[in-house]
């Protein structure tokens, strides 16, 4: 078997706290959708068969009740359940199915939402034998108004600089804004290999990785490293240009000099430092291809650590780890995919209009003279008469009384709006009750309780 | 289709019941007849609908013929099934020869049966010879069936014009199916790219951003793993150059032999083979298959149909194994060693010799020369749009080498100062030619003009029974869009597409003839180029 995919499905959502403090993150609904969903019909398009998916017991008991995941998900889940006290990272995460793996693996996130064509990353990372392939996507600004911002748009969070070769698919550098404290500083010995970088810093990471199951196992030995993302990526870019990648040394002196390295970086030395096979060997050797031109070393500069990222130019690609990001999100995803925009079971009645942007979910009950543009609606929704929603999201089994005027608001699964009420880009939170005849402007209405866990 | 012959069989049944009626006999050849007749049946029908048309014509012009009379029974009796062989959908047809049958006399009947009968036998080598002046002619016009008889088969790969032939190439690919659990996926067909030059329009053209992995599943469980790296690192070029691409794929081959588990029922030596057909028809869909890796190919699949069937499953494949590396060792590694002995020798002090491209058998040769304290320097000769000669040039000037690089159009102003040429080839024809990267033709030419011997170094692996004598009809064409140039932030060529006049064209390999190599240098010695026939029977009868 060639690539093992692995679903990471237990992260919190902890920049969304409104909206998962009841819901758990890969079941939130996007387009009608759990947003797990996504992840999975895109493995499942490619032809997949099989995947592990790491998540908490919440979200496994929700995903077995969820009609969407049994019947369209045709893969086989190997679901993987972790304690949900623990503060486990996605590295760690990996490390305990360290058993189930057997070559190498294609690790993704449950909020990626993209059109994007795997095989471009797999095969950058078949083609030159790279330990690590991923890819970005340029980001896009998020034009809707957040409900519940008050003020100004926050400050964009901490950037990342990516440093990439001429031919933008070696990966040379990785940093976070908030690692780089005295600047940007580059080393030497980088330059030298590669004169020309482009450092680019609007790219969102898909977190989609294809690792060498060597890398695999190097985790299982360094606990040290708990994130992919934040700590590991950042390891093995740094790790392709060190001295020891660059020499091809045997395994004697590999032993000498871990002896004088800290013991973290022994076995990676060990593990993917090893030499290529010799036939593979030969074949370089005879082959007239190099991948750089203008100094006097071979194929990839005799390295045999290499990192590869495929940017995305067009298409879509979202991480819905945001409450913007997933406004944006339940806008455009339905457009991924051929659905009818009213569900067959829904119950529409004649005088209402609803824009074709517009998805309405199954059993929804939508009543006269209601107007409904470029909203979501729910599973099991009721929508009473002479109701306006605009540009909003509705969870399932809400239920939105007469005359009620919702514009630019996500609502929250159950959440009951009194006749009458006018909310503007407001959020309300599962469960809740707006009272009738209510007036609010860009609140966030959540429970008590869910204040008192911050 | 399944429709029409139940419906022959049930016509033929007819005849055969009215010919027992008759009292007749079918004897064993027409049992065989009749098999035979139902099975080109359902080749072509349209076909025989044409030759309906042809014979009947020429049962009208030749009525009376004498015949012997000792084949008069076969053929009355066979004469039913000719017919309703014959006479197929057209049902008023099949109607009218029975009626016939009682008013025309015998002799009449024995001279039609014989005119239908040769048609048919006719009409067959004619249907082969229908794909060949087709796609020679280069025009659909309507076959002269009466045409050569004995043409033969062009390979699929230089038909690519003819629509046919590529509903063929996709229809055996659909039934190279790997069985793999579930669904059985077949191995994708690459279309071809942008507007080929009329010359080539019979070869494949690809572009390599269109790789064939877009079609088959990520995890590619049809095809093993490492034959999707190969194919991948062959469309990409990372893998490129004869020897490279040999030694990769027997690599390759190793692995799946590793990998290879004999499914129950089935012997190795016939299931392995089959195993390693689609494999070979990826690879050559992710780029045309060369020479020497075609006799790489074929000897394998000669070691793994000699093993004995009572091997067991693991002896079986540490001996293939260690085949393989036998022949790497053999034919590349020690053949290397051996041709740089010999060229050593041809390599005086103070020589200036003028090398071609990246060959990396002669790059070999001339870092042992180095080693071996001759001295001499060297002029690389580069060409657009691969420039490989660069590579040739860092590894040489690595080696300590004193080098000078021009491109092919400066060829004639170094000439005057070369001693020797050295070439290396991708293959050696059996008419003596030289095949090699496109641009080599014409550096012997040049160096023949200036007297100037040219010596080409080639192992003998890499001897191919093919003949060609121009450079036209087997090729290979490269993307089209590697001819493109950024110059300044400016691409001339980028729209290149849109203009209906221009077509860019990207060829491979060229073929020099025997008259412009003054000596072949093979790990057999140093033979002229005429006598590679000779070389190629005696690596015939040692097998």
């Amino acid at each position: 078997m060639e690539l093992q995919a692995v679903l990471m499905a237990a992260g919190g959502g902890s920049r969304m706290m409104d909206l998962t403090y009841n819901t758990p993150k890969p079941m939130l609904p996007v387009g009608n959708k759990p947003l797990m969903w996504y992840p999975l019909n895109l493995l499942e398009r490619v032809g997949f068969e099989e995947v592990i998916v790491i998540t908490t017991k919440e979200v496994q008991k929700m995903m077995s009740t969820d009609p969407k995941m049994k019947l369209e998900v045709k893969m086989k889940l190997d679901v993987v359940c972790i304690p949900e006290d623990t503060d486990m990272g996605t590295a760690d995460a990996l490390r305990h199915i360290q058993q189930k793996i057997k070559t190498d693996i294609l690790v993704m996130s449950c909020d990626l939402i993209t059109d994007a064509a795997l095989h471009e990353v797999v095969d950058l990372f078949r083609a030159h034998n790279a330990t690590l392939a991923m890819m970005m996507s340029k980001a896009h600004e998020f034009t809707e108004t957040v409900p519940g911002q008050k003020g100004k748009k926050k400050t964009a969070e901490q950037r990342d600089f990516v440093g990439v070769d001429e031919s933008g698919k070696r990966l040379l550098f990785m940093a976070n804004e908030a690692d780089l404290e005295e600047g940007l500083s580059i080393r030497k010995s980088i330059m030298r290999k590669h004169p020309r970088m482009h450092i680019k810093t609007g790219l969102v990471d898909a977190h989609l990785y294809c690792l060498k199951k060597s890398v695999v196992d190097f985790l299982a030995e360094n606990k040290s490293i708990s994130s992919i993302r934040g700590e590991l990526v950042p390891y093995l870019v740094r790790k392709q240009f060190s001295k020891a990648a660059n020499s091809q040394t045997t395994k004697d002196e590999a032993d000498e000099q871990s002896q004088k390295q800290k013991d973290g970086n022994v076995n990676l030395d060990l593990h993917i430092l090893s030499r290529d096979e010799p036939l593979l060997q030969l074949a370089q050797d005879y082959s007239c291809w190099n991948d750089h031109r203008g100094d006097m070393s071979d194929a990839y500069h005799g390295g045999t650590l290499r990192c590869y990222v495929h940017i995305m130019e067009q298409g879509l690609c979202y991480r819905v780890n945001t409450l913007a990001a997933y406004i944006e999100a339940n806008r455009l995803a339905p457009k991924l995919f051929e659905e009818p925009a009213v569900h067959p079971s829904a119950v529409v009645s004649e005088r209402c209009l609803i824009g074709s942007d517009s998805i309405i979910g199954a059993g929804g009950q939508i009543a006269e003279k209601t107007s409904i543009k470029r909203s979501t609606i729910g599973n099991s929704v009721t929508v009473k008469e002479k109701v306006k929603v605009t540009n909003s999201i509705v969870m399932h089994g809400v239920t939105i009384e007469e005359g009620c005027n919702i514009q630019g608001s996500v609502i929250c699964s159950n959440a009951v709006i009194g006749h009458g009420a006018d909310l503007k880009y407001c959020l309300v939170g599962n469960g809740q009750r707006i009272e009738p005849e209510a007036e609010r402007t860009n609140e966030v209405i959540v429970g008590s309780d869910q204040l008192m866990e911050i | 289709m399944a429709d029409s012959g139940v419906t022959d069989g049930a016509e033929k049944k007819e005849d055969i019941t009215r010919v027992k009626n008759e009292g007749k006999e079918l004897s064993k050849e027409e049992k065989q007849r009749l098999r035979k007749e139902k099975k080109s049946q359902k080749k072509n029908k349209e076909k025989k609908d044409e030759q309906d048309a042809l014979a009947s014509e020429r049962e009208k012009n030749c009525a009376p013929s004498t015949l012997s009379q000792p084949a008069a029974h076969k053929e009355t009796a066979a004469s039913p099934p000719v017919q309703a062989a014959v006479s197929e959908p057209p049902a008023p047809a099949a109607a009218a020869p029975p009626a016939d049958k009682p008013a025309k006399s015998k002799a009449e009947l024995k001279a039609e049966r014989r005119a239908r009968q040769e048609a048919e036998r006719a009409s067959k080598p004619g249907k082969k010879g229908d794909p060949g002046p087709q796609s020679t002619a280069g025009k659909p016009k309507a076959p002269p069936s009466e045409l050569q008889p004995v043409v033969k088969r062009l390979p699929e790969h230089v038909q690519v014009d003819n629509p046919e032939v590529l509903k063929k190439l996709a229809k055996k690919l659909e039934r190279q199916q790997t069985p793999g659990r579930g669904a059985a996926l077949k191995i994708p067909l690459r279309s071809d790219y942008g507007y080929k030059v009329s010359l080539f329009s019979h070869l494949h053209q690809y572009s390599r951003k269109a790789p064939l992995t877009q079609q088959l599943s990520i995890p590619s469980t049809v095809i093993h793993p490492v034959i999707v790296r190969l194919g991948l690192q062959y469309s990409q070029g990372i893998v490129a150059g004869s020897n490279a691409r040999s030694v990769a794929l027997l690599h390759a081959f190793k692995q799946v032999i590793r990998d290879y588990v004999t499914p129950p029922n089935e012997e190795l030596s016939r299931d392995m083979v089959n195993k390693l057909k689609p494999y070979i028809s990826f690879l050559n869909q992710c780029r045309p298959l060369s020479a020497s890796m075609g006799n790489a190919i074929k000897y394998i699949k000669k070691e793994i149909s000699n093993i004995p069937s009572q091997c067991k499953e693991e002896e079986a494949k540490t001996k293939l194994q260690d085949c393989i590396d036998r022949y790497i060792r053999e034919k590349i590694v020690l053949a290397a060693r051996a041709i740089s002995k010999y060229a050593i020798e041809k390599i005086s002090d103070g020589d200036v010799i003028l090398v071609y491209g990246c060959s990396s058998l002669v790059n070999h040769i001339l870092c042992e020369a180095s080693e071996k304290r001759r001295k001499f320097r060297v002029i690389v000769v580069d060409s657009r749009p691969r420039l490989e000669g660069r590579e040739a040039l860092r590894r040489l000037v690595k080696h300590g080498i004193s080098c000078t690089y021009v491109l092919i159009s400066a060829l004639s102003y170094v000439l005057p100062e070369v001693s020797k040429v050295f070439l290396g080839a991708h293959a050696l024809l059996a008419n003596g030619y030289v095949m090699s990267r496109v641009g080599t033709s014409q550096i012997a030419l040049v160096a023949k003009a200036f007297n100037v011997p040219v010596l080409v170094c080639c192992e003998t692996y890499k001897f191919c029974e093919r003949v060609q004598t121009d450079s036209f009809v087997s090729n290979e064409l490269d993307d089209p869009d590697d001819l493109m140039v950024t110059r300044k932030g400016k691409t001339q060529l980028e729209g290149w597409q849109q203009v209906s006049q221009l077509g860019l064209l990207n060829l491979v390999y060229d073929v020099t003839p025997p008259d412009f190599v003054d000596l072949v240098i093979t790990d057999l010695g140093m033979i002229p180029c005429t006598s590679v026939p000779v070389v190629l029977r005696v690596k015939n009868v040692d097998q």
